[in-house]
C-alpha cells in the first residue's frame, strides 16, 4: 500500500492525489508537537460528539444542596454555584466551543479566501476597494468590533458567531491576497489565459488552490483566537447565555469566587488553554508539512 | 617541484536524500598553479559544488570530505573556521552568477567594496575610500566615485558584475573561483567582462577556477579543462585540445551545442548509457 | 492565405512608457521566424502583444489575415499559441500533467479527453507514466515538452517560441529543438521564436529580425549566419560578440 501511493509515477488521478496527501501526512506525524496538537482536537471532537455518553451529569441539572463542592470523587471539577456538576459542563461545553471554532471558519475562511484572490488577481481599482475596504475592518480591534455587532444583533450564541466571523475574514483576505500577488504573473496564469480561460476558471481552479495552504494553516493558528474572543464574549455576557455551558460565561460567573472556589473559574480555563494550545500545535506541524519547499521529501 | 597553489585530492560533497546520502561530488582530484582553470558541466554535475567546497562554505546536512584540500601549503579542511574566514575573500575569492542577487541591495555599491576591503585590512578612510575608487577603475567604471555612490539596483548586468568583481579582488586574493560570471550577461557584455577578469588574474599573478556550463567559453579563456558529470571528472585535457577530447560525453556536449554555420538538420542528442551516472 | 502575422507599425507600451516602436514584418504560413536581440531589446514584448498579454499597443495587427483585438480571445487560441522559457514557471505547482494537458479540453469542451492527452504526451515523446506526475517530479526538458504538448492541444496553426531552450542544459535543449523541428515538420506550424542565442536561431529559423532597444534594425535571411552578410552595425556586432567570425 505504501508502495502504491509513493510510486514515482502515479496511474491515475486518484492515485497521484492520495500519493501527495500521504505525504503530507507522513511530515506532519514526524513533528511530535503537531501530534500532540492532533490528538488534543481530535479528543475535542470526541468529546463534543460523545457528550451524552462521557459526561457523569447532566449540565444543566441543578443540585442547591451541593453548590461550590471542590473536586472530589464525585465530582471530577466540583460543583458550580448552583450545584452544578462542573466536569459534565465543560464536556457539554466542548460541543459550543467547536460548534463556534468551525462556524467562524466555514464563514468567515472562504469569504476572506475569495476576496483577498480576486483583489490581487485582479489589482488596480478592483484591489483598492477591496483592501481599503479590509482595511477599515482590519483597522478596528477585534474585541471591540465584535462587541458592536452583539450588541446591534443582539445577545446570544448565534449572533456571537456571526460577529466573530466579521472580524476574521480580513485577515484571511490579506493572506489570500499576498499569495496571488506572488504569482500573479507567473508563466502558468499566462499560459492558461492564452487557452482561452475566463477570469472565473483562473480565479477558481489555478489562484484559489495555491492559497489553500497558508489558509488552513492561517486558520488554525486563527481557532486558538477564536475561541478566546468568543470567551470573552461569553465572559462579558454577550455569547452564549445561561445556562448554556460556554466555557468563557463559565469563568465569567466563577470570578466573583475565585479566591475562595478557584475551582469554578479555573478548570473551564484549563479546557481553553488545552484547546487554544492543541490548535497552534497542530497549526505549526501544518505549517512545516504543507510547505511546498518540503514537498519533495517523503 | 614547488607545491601547486591549490591541491585537491578526492574531493567528496554529500547530501542526505530521501534516497540516503549522495555524493554530489564524487571523487574530484587536480592541481592548480597560477594557470586558468576551467570546470564545465551541465546542472547538477557538481561543478558549483566544488568550487563552493574549496572555500568551505558547504553547510550541514552537507558533508565535505577530501584526502588532500591545500591551499598555499595549509591544509583547508582542518582549519578552524576563524582562519577560514581570514582566507575567504582575502586569499580565495569567489564571483558569482547573478549581482542582482548577489550584492546587498541595501547598501550602496561603494560601501560593499569598502566592506570587503576593511573585513581584511585596516585602512584610514581616506585611504579606503581610495582603494575603493582605484578598484573601481581597474574593473573599467568610468565615473568611479557616481557609481561608488549607487545602489546596487541601480547599475545594469554587467555593471554589476564588475562591481562583484571589483569587491572580489580588492583585498588581492592569490585565487579566483568564478561561478558562471557571465551567465546571466547580455551576449555583447560578456566577452568584457570575461576579458576583464582574464586580464586582472594575470596581471597580478593569480589562478583562476572558471566554472561554466559553456565549453566554448571556457576553451577561449582557460588554459586547461576539467569536465565533470554527475559529480565526476570524465575528462581532462588543455584549451586547445578541446576537440580531440576522448570521453563521450565531453564529444556529445561538443557536438549538441548547434554551431553558428549549423548544416545539419538534427542535433545529436547524448546517448546517456555510454557512461555510467544520471 | 500566405501571411499567418502581419504586423505593421507595431508600439506597445507598458504604463505608457514606449518599449516597442515601429515594428514590421511579416510571417508566411509555415514559415519559421526569429526575433533576436539583447534583454531589454523588445522581442518578448512582441510576442506577448500577439499572444494578448500585452494589451497596450497601437498600429496593425493580423494574424491569419484577420485583425486582431488586444487582449486574449478564446477563438485565436485555436490559432495560435506560446511556449514560455521558464519551465518551473509554465506550469502550475499543484496539477498534474494530465490536469494540464485536459485543462484547453475542458475549457474548449472538446471530447475524447483521454485519447487526446496520450496522443500528446506520445507526440512530445513522453511516456505514460509521467502522466499523473506534478511538476516537481519533473525535470527541466520534461517540463518543458509538457508546456509544448499544452500549446499543441488545440491544435494551433502559429507557435509562439519565448526562448524555449534558454534555461536547459546545452543536452536537453537539442532534444527540445530537435523536437520542435519535426513538429513543426508534422503538423505544418508556424514558428515565431525569440531568442538571444544566435546558433540556436540558425538551426531553427529561416528568417531573422534583429531588434535593438524596441526596434528592428534589420531582418535577413538565416543564411546570412553563416558568413556574416549583416548590413547593419549592430548586427555586424551582435553576430561578432556571439562568436560569430
Amino acid at each position: 500500500m505504501r508502495e502504491w501511493l509513493l510510486t514515482e509515477s502515479p496511474a491515475s488521478r486518484m492515485q497521484a492525489s492520495a500519493g501527495r496527501a500521504y505525504r503530507a501526512g507522513g511530515q506532519l506525524l514526524r513533528n511530535p508537537l503537531a501530534v500532540v496538537g492532533g490528538l488534543i482536537i481530535l479528543l475535542l471532537i470526541v468529546t463534543a460528539a460523545a457528550a451524552p455518553l462521557i459526561a457523569p451529569a447532566s449540565p444543566f441539572g441543578q443540585d442547591l444542596a451541593n453548590r461550590l463542592m471542590p473536586p472530589s470523587a464525585a465530582h471530577w471539577m466540583g460543583t458550580d454555584e448552583l450545584g452544578r456538576d462542573i466536569f459534565s459542563r465543560v464536556i457539554y461545553g466542548a460541543r459550543i466551543t467547536l460548534m463556534i471554532v468551525a462556524l467562524v471558519a466555514i464563514i468567515s475562511a472562504p469569504l476572506g479566501l475569495v476576496i483577498g484572490a480576486v483583489a490581487g488577481y485582479f489589482g488596480g481599482w478592483t484591489d483598492r476597494i477591496l483592501m481599503g475596504v479590509t482595511d477599515v475592518f482590519l483597522s478596528m480591534p477585534k474585541l471591540i468590533l465584535a462587541l458592536a455587532f452583539v450588541a446591534a444583533l443582539g445577545p446570544g450564541i448565534e449572533n456571537a458567531i456571526i460577529a466573530i466571523a466579521i472580524t476574521a475574514w480580513p485577515a484571511y483576505a490579506r493572506i489570500a491576497r499576498a499569495e496571488t500577488l506572488t504569482f500573479r504573473n507567473s508563466e502558468f496564469v499566462a499560459a492558461t489565459r492564452l487557452l482561452g480561460a475566463s477570469h472565473g476558471r483562473i480565479i477558481l481552479r489555478h489562484v484559489l488552490p495555491l492559497c489553500t495552504s497558508s489558509m488552513i494553516i492561517r486558520v488554525t493558528l486563527d481557532m486558538a483566537g477564536i475561541i478566546l474572543t468568543a470567551a470573552g464574549l461569553g465572559f462579558l455576557g454577550l455569547g452564549a447565555q445561561p445556562p448554556l455551558p460556554e466555557w468563557g460565561a463559565m469563568i465569567s460567573r466563577g470570578r466573583v469566587f475565585i479566591l475562595d472556589q478557584w475551582w469554578v473559574a479555573t478548570m473551564p480555563g484549563f479546557a481553553i488553554i488545552i484547546v487554544s494550545l492543541g490548535f497552534c500545535f497542530l497549526g505549526d506541524g501544518l505549517r512545516d508539512a504543507l510547505d511546498p519547499k518540503s514537498a519533495g521529501k517523503s | 617541484m614547488t607545491e601547486p597553489l591549490l591541491s585537491v585530492e578526492n574531493l567528496c560533497v554529500s547530501f542526505p536524500t530521501n534516497r540516503g546520502r549522495i555524493n554530489v561530488v564524487d571523487g574530484v582530484s587536480f592541481d592548480l598553479g597560477r594557470e586558468r582553470l576551467g570546470i564545465v558541466g551541465e546542472s547538477g554535475s557538481g561543478k558549483s559544488m566544488t568550487g563552493r567546497a574549496i572555500l568551505r562554505l558547504i553547510r550541514p546536512p552537507g558533508r565535505v570530505s577530501a584526502d588532500r584540500l591545500r591551499f598555499e601549503g595549509q591544509d583547508l579542511l582542518s582549519l578552524p573556521e576563524r582562519k577560514m574566514r581570514n582566507i575567504r575573500g582575502a586569499r580565495i575569492s569567489m564571483v558569482m552568477q547573478d549581482p542582482r542577487y548577489s550584492l546587498n541591495p541595501v547598501m550602496t555599491v561603494g560601501r560593499q567594496i569598502a566592506e570587503a576591503l576593511r573585513t581584511h585590512e585596516r585602512l584610514g578612510r581616506a585611504a579606503t575610500r581610495a582603494r575603493v575608487r582605484d578598484m573601481l577603475e581597474a574593473v573599467q567604471i568610468n565615473d568611479p566615485d557616481k557609481v561608488a555612490r549607487m545602489y546596487p539596483h541601480e547599475v545594469s548586468g554587467g555593471m554589476g558584475q564588475r562591481v562583484m568583481i571589483a569587491m572580489m579582488l580588492i583585498p588581492r586574493p592569490q585565487l579566483l573561483i568564478a561561478d558562471e560570471p557571465t551567465s546571466a550577461l547580455d551576449v555583447s557584455v560578456q566577452a568584457q567582462v570575461l576579458k576583464l577578469i582574464d586580464d586582472l588574474v594575470r596581471d597580478h599573478g593569480m589562478g583562476l577556477i572558471l566554472i561554466s556550463h559553456d565549453l566554448e567559453l571556457v576553451a577561449r579563456y582557460c588554459d586547461r579543462i576539467l569536465v565533470m558529470n554527475a559529480g565526476r571528472v570524465v575528462e581532462r585535457c588543455a584549451a586547445g585540445e578541446l576537440d580531440q577530447a576522448t570521453h563521450p560525453y565531453t564529444r556529445g556536449l561538443l557536438s549538441a551545442v548547434p554551431k553558428m554555420n549549423e548544416t545539419r538538420a538534427e542535433l545529436p542528442v547524448l546517448d546517456r548509457s555510454q557512461w555510467e551516472g544520471t | 492565405m500566405t501571411t499567418a502575422i502581419s504586423l505593421t507599425d507595431l508600439d506597445i507600451s507598458y504604463d505608457g512608457t514606449r518599449v516597442v516602436e515601429g515594428v514590421t514584418f511579416d510571417v508566411a504560413v509555415g514559415e519559421s521566424f526569429a526575433l533576436v536581440g539583447e534583454s531589454g531589446s523588445g522581442k518578448s514584448t512582441v510576442l506577448k502583444a500577439i499572444a494578448g498579454l500585452a494589451p497596450e499597443w497601437t498600429g496593425g495587427m493580423k494574424v491569419m489575415g484577420q485583425e486582431r483585438g488586444h487582449g486574449p480571445n478564446k477563438r485565436l487560441a485555436h490559432v495560435c499559441q506560446m511556449v514560455f522559457q521558464d519551465p518551473y514557471g509554465s506550469l502550475h505547482p499543484r496539477k498534474t500533467v494530465d490536469a494540464v494537458l485536459t485543462e484547453p479540453l475542458v475549457i474548449h469542451r472538446i471530447g475524447d479527453r483521454d485519447a487526446r492527452v496520450e496522443e500528446a504526451l506520445r507526440q512530445v515523446g513522453l511516456d505514460r507514466r509521467f502522466r499523473f506526475r506534478y511538476p516537481h517530479q519533473l525535470s527541466g526538458g520534461q517540463r518543458q515538452r509538457v508546456a509544448i504538448a499544452r500549446a499543441l492541444m488545440l491544435e494551433p496553426k502559429i507557435m509562439l517560441l519565448d526562448e524555449p531552450t534558454s534555461a536547459l542544459d546545452v543536452s536537453v535543449q537539442a532534444e527540445i529543438l530537435n523536437l520542435l523541428k519535426r513538429l513543426r515538420a508534422e503538423q505544418g506550424l508556424t514558428f515565431l521564436m525569440v531568442s538571444h542565442d544566435l546558433p540556436v536561431v540558425g538551426f531553427m529559423c529561416d528568417r531573422i529580425a534583429v531588434m535593438t532597444k524596441g526596434q528592428i534594425v534589420e531582418i535577413a535571411p538565416a543564411d546570412a549566419l553563416h558568413d556574416g552578410a549583416f548590413t547593419n552595425p549592430y548586427s555586424r556586432a551582435l553576430y561578432a560578440a556571439s562568436g560569430g567570425a
